[in-house]
């Protein structure tokens, strides 16, 4: 049966070439359809994921009054009752992240410059994809991996009274943010003309000169990008601060002291809420200022990386 | 040509299977699985466990137990902490939820407007132990030097007779019903004359997502001071005498302390079900209150019922 309509289907290609282009027009349409759904589906579920947050968040300010909650320094959650101030989590997500941005930073773009400028080609191949697959590495392994290695070496060589700090969890999520640093840098760096080192060469400049002067700032806004992009990974990163970061609950001060950014927040509370609960809605607008951080760094990063793009297109 | 009409062919069934297949699961999502007579052990099924990081390694011992007595039934254990395992109840996401602190008026509240009804049953006890490194010299504490210690208005371990160093304070997070039971029986010194309900952890306070986290961190840091359920305490940590007031005299954990009401922190470890249990979460239930599953019990670590 089969067998004889491709028969039958054979033939009709061969005899009218209109039929052909019709089939194809209707294939055409098809998978046009399926990719246009596909990318209209993208935008459904970030669309849904906005309205939720702030369908379960907002209700907490009727509770506790916006400047009280963004101001407040006490979280009590489970007291009655409760008592909903998120500084400290705030200002220890950005211990955390300033900690992860000045390590990864200078060695990233460092790594980057070695892989495009200076590393043979053959190394750079090999290298790249092993760094790239760093950036797999689930997070609750970096998170362990820094709890037994990582906090007892920090406490020794600050001589804390604990190891568990937003300044571990802070190197940690630097390890955690390099491979996309280094990935995005190197891209942009290659981008650069060739033109622009053969000019350089040719007025004498060594090649750390031209890298210096010449191929990172031509590339400082794919740089820039990339930056972003790691910040907004640190940001985001739930389980590694999780484990390591302690989890107290004061407005932290320095960077050693143990903290608890605001994703942790989130997880360690959220097994306790109670679906519509007032400790639900806080967590809920803490989940929601997460969302307008990560999504403000992401959108400078993209802004930034299209305006490299346009550079060098010509 | 081929190619394309066959996947063409085969997208359309895909897709009208993954419509169904979200269909189903959205629909049967979480109906206890009622007892079907078998063949075999007669026993069928699978029950969710929810609840206590604390009562956790003995609900996994009680389970393989009763799996093994009934193969044909499943029981998934998890311990994410008491209050998750309540909010799991009152969501109607688990059979049986197990708890280390007793359920609050208002969760069971919430749980009536969701038409559940929480049925309480103790399954056993515990000694919450107060651990620190075996190289603090401390060895015995009274309930408010604790209080103090928790609230942050005491710092130094010099302060309460031992070395001049200041104190690392491990608590677990707000998930767990230890953290809750603590809070009332220890910070705010439930019982006691000098009981303040508006003491709260101080903000120096780390707050841990598990136990083992918290017991491992003890063994390492010779300054750190953690509670732990009986069943968590390792050679690698010392656990402390408690003394209600400085009068009294120090008494360690231990099952003979618990039992005999020696012992100041001990706590009912308990299971809630929807309802009275019925079908095999009531035979789950009747083994581990049975002679054997409490024989368990001192085996893990923590105090039976009798």
């Amino acid at each position: 049966m089969r067998l004889k309509r491709n028969v039958h289907e054979a033939d009709a290609i061969a005899v009218t070439a209109g039929g052909l282009a019709r089939r194809w027009r209707l294939g055409e349409k098809l998978i046009e359809g399926w990719i246009y759904l596909a990318g209209g589906l993208a935008i459904v579920v970030l669309l849904g994921i906005i309205i939720l947050l702030v369908k379960e968040g907002m209700p907490i300010f009727f509770d506790t009054p916006p400047w009280e909650f963004f101001f407040g320094t006490k979280w009590y959650l489970v007291s009655e009752p409760p008592t909903f101030g998120i500084m400290p989590f705030f200002v220890a997500t950005l211990w955390v992240t300033v900690v992860a941005t000045a390590i990864s930073v200078p060695i990233g773009v460092a790594c980057a410059a070695y892989m495009s400028e200076v590393a043979p080609d053959k190394l750079r191949e090999t290298v790249k994809p092993v760094i790239e697959l760093l950036a797999g590495f689930p997070s609750v392994v970096m998170g362990f991996i820094g709890l037994m290695l990582l906090s007892p070496l920090v406490q020794s060589a600050f001589n804390l009274n604990t190891g568990l700090s937003g300044l571990t969890a802070g190197i940690m999520l630097a390890f955690m943010s390099l491979p996309i640093i280094i990935s995005v840098s190197e891209d942009a760096m290659r981008a650069v003309p060739d033109e622009f080192r053969q000019a350089s060469y040719a007025l004498g400049a060594t090649k750390w000169e031209t890298i210096w002067h010449v191929c990172i700032p031509a590339a400082l806004s794919g740089i820039t990008a990339a930056v972003m992009l790691g910040v907004g990974r640190a940001i985001g990163e739930t389980m590694t601060v999780l484990m390591v970061a302690g989890g107290a609950l004061a407005v932290p001060v320095s960077p050693t002291e143990p903290m608890m950014p605001m994703t942790a927040a989130i997880a360690s509370g959220i097994g306790n809420a109670v679906r519509g609960g007032l400790q639900y809605q806080a967590l809920f607008a803490i989940g929601l200022i997460l969302f307008v951080l990560t999504l403000f760094v992401n959108l400078v990063a993209d802004r930034v990386l299209e305006r490299q793009k346009r550079r060098f297109q010509r | 040509m081929f190619i394309r009409k066959s996947i063409k062919w085969f997208i359309f069934p895909l897709l009208a299977l993954i419509a169904v297949a979200t269909f189903i699961s959205g629909c049967g999502g979480d109906s206890p699985a009622a007892p079907v007579p078998a063949n075999g052990t007669g026993l069928t099924g699978s029950i969710s466990i929810i609840g206590s990081n604390t009562v956790t390694p003995l609900a996994t011992v009680w389970a393989e137990d009763f799996m093994n007595m009934h193969p044909d039934v499943s029981i998934g254990v998890s311990g994410p902490g008491s209050g998750a395992g309540i909010a799991a109840l009152i969501n109607g996401t688990t059979d049986i939820c197990q708890a280390s602190r007793t359920i609050k008026q208002s969760e069971i509240d919430d749980a009536r407007a969701n038409g559940i009804e929480p049925y309480e049953i103790q399954v056993a006890s515990d000694a919450l132990s107060v651990v620190v490194n075996p190289a603090n010299p401390v060895s015995e504490l009274t309930i408010p030097q604790l209080s103090a210690i928790y609230t942050g208005k005491i710092t130094n371990w010099s302060e309460v007779g031992g070395n001049d160093a200041t104190i690392v304070v491990l608590s677990r997070d707000t998930n767990s019903g230890t953290h809750v039971f603590f809070k009332e029986h220890v910070v705010q010194m439930a019982g006691l004359a000098s009981e303040d309900k508006s003491l709260e952890y101080g903000p120096k306070v780390l707050f841990l997502p598990s136990t083992e986290e918290g017991v491992s961190e003890v063994a390492r840091n010779p300054n750190a001071i953690f509670y732990p359920g009986l069943g968590y305490v390792t050679d690698e940590v010392k656990p402390l005498a408690i003394k209600k007031t400085a009068d009294d005299a120090g008494v360690l954990p231990s099952v003979a302390t618990a039992l005999d009401g020696t012992y100041p922190i001990a706590r009912p470890l308990l299971y809630y079900t929807d309802g009275t249990p019925t079908g095999v979460i009531k035979t789950f239930i009747d083994y581990c209150l049975s002679a054997e599953g409490q024989a368990e019990v001192t085996e893990v670590g923590y105090v039976p019922l009798k």
